[in-house]
């Protein structure tokens, strides 16, 4: 029917603010008082309507159909501001605004303690450095991994590398930054980061060495002479910008425990890892050959593994 | 300024020409649409452009056609076969071929995008699927490296095939980095090219760890 049509006036339905609920408010109930009006002048042609209108209600259904089409381009229209604002990749070019330089120089200064504990010190809040660090803790693991002659399922070990490496880095952060908010530190969560971020740079020092040479006691060599250096460091810079005992005890003490024992089990956890595949596919009769000491210098691990297999099996 | 008080043009000067810009006599229609050609054409255009990519891959010297018409039909092309060649590598066939496929792929496309990303970020003035064309392409080596291993792996898995495999996924993955960045570094400013050569690095390690660690079943 002509008269059913007539009363949505499509020039009314431009929008006109857009982002305004009063105003769909108000365009909605203008439209239910004048659907209501037909309603009840309708009312007796509103079984022709329903025959006509496939599947909707005639008249209310055409109604339902662009208020909702309305409110899609509302929220259409909002979605996509919201978007521009928050996924706008400019909001962290201040962060990566590094030189090549500046970054090599962090990473030598995240090995070394700072002296001077009563004085804030000074964090760089930059992401570029431990983001490319987190990246590479994921590329050990993955090294750490190879063995030439194991089956290893890639696609397990890689998505629990990432996740791992990327967990810690911004779960610790954020736990760390949420203790600092209760103790009272002069820290940002960008300063955070950035802090745990080249703290990871022991991590990767510790793991590229003991997971190419496999001293068991090398690695708690490493793990406390390296891994103690750069939670020394983080725990210096932590206390430095913290008052009171009790709360730099709390601040630091989490932190290092943290800190510490990811290293532990990226090594053990991981070393379990792969000696439990190893362990089923080859059977007990083999010899664990990651736990073997060996002055050989670091080559092929397809070599070093052949020819522990070959002693083995002579022995 | 006594020499600009006479501007005029004296009145025995003829001032004339043209107003009326000649327009180009064919229409614009004509030009630029491609629809009324024959699909024949249009497929062996898009194929020369995808072949003519690879090319450039293969020998990369510095020039811009590459990134000046991008896209990404090759690296499509590459990464499904990459990641077909690296199915069925696993400890139980039964049930890991469907999710190796799709880490394989989340892998290259995400690593793709973070690089594009720090680059933008590092104030580079490339866009961003120039760049995703750019490290798609630059796979290419790779899939011929996984090739090179597979068919070594099918004459048997000793130590001798272990280091053929090695010496060629490295030679691979060196080649893969070099063409990329004789693409990408131009972009950069030029005190920041390692920074964003380094995650390059990192990407077709990963890559190259994956292929050097296949094993068929």
């Amino acid at each position: 029917q002509g008269g059913g049509s007539a009363v949505i006036d499509m020039e009314n339905m431009d929008d006109t603010s857009g982002s305004s609920f009063e105003d769909m408010g108000e365009m909605h109930q203008r439209m239910k008082e004048e659907e209501e009006e037909e309603a009840e002048g309708d009312a007796g042609a509103a079984e022709e309507e329903d025959g006509e209108f496939l599947g909707m209600k005639g008249l209310r259904g055409q109604l339902g159909r662009q208020v909702a089409d309305q409110m899609w381009q509302v929220g259409k229209r909002q979605a996509s501001r919201a978007f521009s604002l928050y996924a706008n990749i400019d909001i962290l070019r201040p962060y990566f605004d590094v030189e090549p330089i500046q970054v090599r120089a962090r990473l030598m200064e995240s090995m070394i303690p700072v002296k001077m504990i009563n004085f804030p010190q000074k964090i760089a809040g930059e992401l570029y450095g431990p983001l490319m660090l987190v990246f590479t803790l994921v590329a050990i693991l993955l090294h750490g991994m190879k063995t030439s002659d194991t089956i290893i399922r890639e696609g397990t070990l890689m998505g629990t590398a990432i996740g791992t490496c990327f967990g810690y880095w911004l779960g610790v952060s954020s736990f760390i930054y949420f203790l600092a908010y209760l103790c009272n530190a002069q820290i940002t969560m960008v300063q955070m980061l950035s802090l745990l971020g080249y703290g990871l740079f022991g991590h990767c020092i510790t793991l590229f060495v003991t997971y190419n040479i496999h001293f068991h006691s090398l690695f708690y060599i490493f793990w406390l002479g390296v891994g103690g250096l750069s939670t020394l460091r983080m725990v210096a810079v932590l206390v430095s910008r913290t008052v009171g005992h009790t709360q730099r005890l709390i601040l630091c003490g989490t932190l290092a425990a943290l800190h510490m024992l990811f290293l532990l089990y990226l090594h053990f956890a991981y070393h379990k890892v792969v000696e439990g595949i190893l362990d089923t596919l080859e059977g007990p009769n083999m010899p664990p050959f990651q736990r073997v000491a060996r002055d050989i210098p670091v080559g092929s691990n397809a070599v070093l593994n052949t020819t522990a297999k070959a002693t083995a099996l002579t022995l | 300024f006594p020499g600009l008080t006479d501007v005029s043009i004296s009145e025995d000067i003829p001032v004339e020409g043209q107003i009326t810009v000649p327009v180009g006599s064919h229409s614009p229609d004509e030009e630029f649409s491609t629809l009324d050609e024959p699909v024949r054409d249009t497929i062996m255009r898009d194929l020369k452009a995808v072949g003519k990519k690879f090319v450039h891959v293969m020998y990369p010297k510095k020039s811009s056609a590459l990134l000046r018409d991008w896209d990404l039909w090759g690296p499509l092309v590459l990464c499904v076969s990459l990641a077909l060649m690296l199915q069925g590598g696993s400890a139980d066939s039964k049930d890991d071929g469907g999710p190796q496929f799709a880490e394989v792929f989340v892998i290259i496309w995400f690593g793709a995008v973070v690089i594009t990303l720090n680059s933008k970020l590092l104030g580079g003035t490339i866009s961003f699927f120039q760049s995703l064309c750019v490290l798609g392409y630059c796979v290419m080596p790779l899939t011929v490296a996984m090739l090179v291993c597979r068919l070594v792996l099918l004459a048997g898995s000793g130590t001798i095939s272990f280091i053929i495999r090695l010496i060629v996924v490295l030679a691979m993955f060196g080649w893969s980095t070099l063409a990329s960045t004789a693409f990408l570094a131009d972009s950069q400013p030029p005190n920041r090219k390692a920074l964003v050569v380094y995650p390059i690095f990192l990407f077709y390690f990963v890559i190259s760890w994956m292929i050097l660690t296949f094993t068929p079943q």
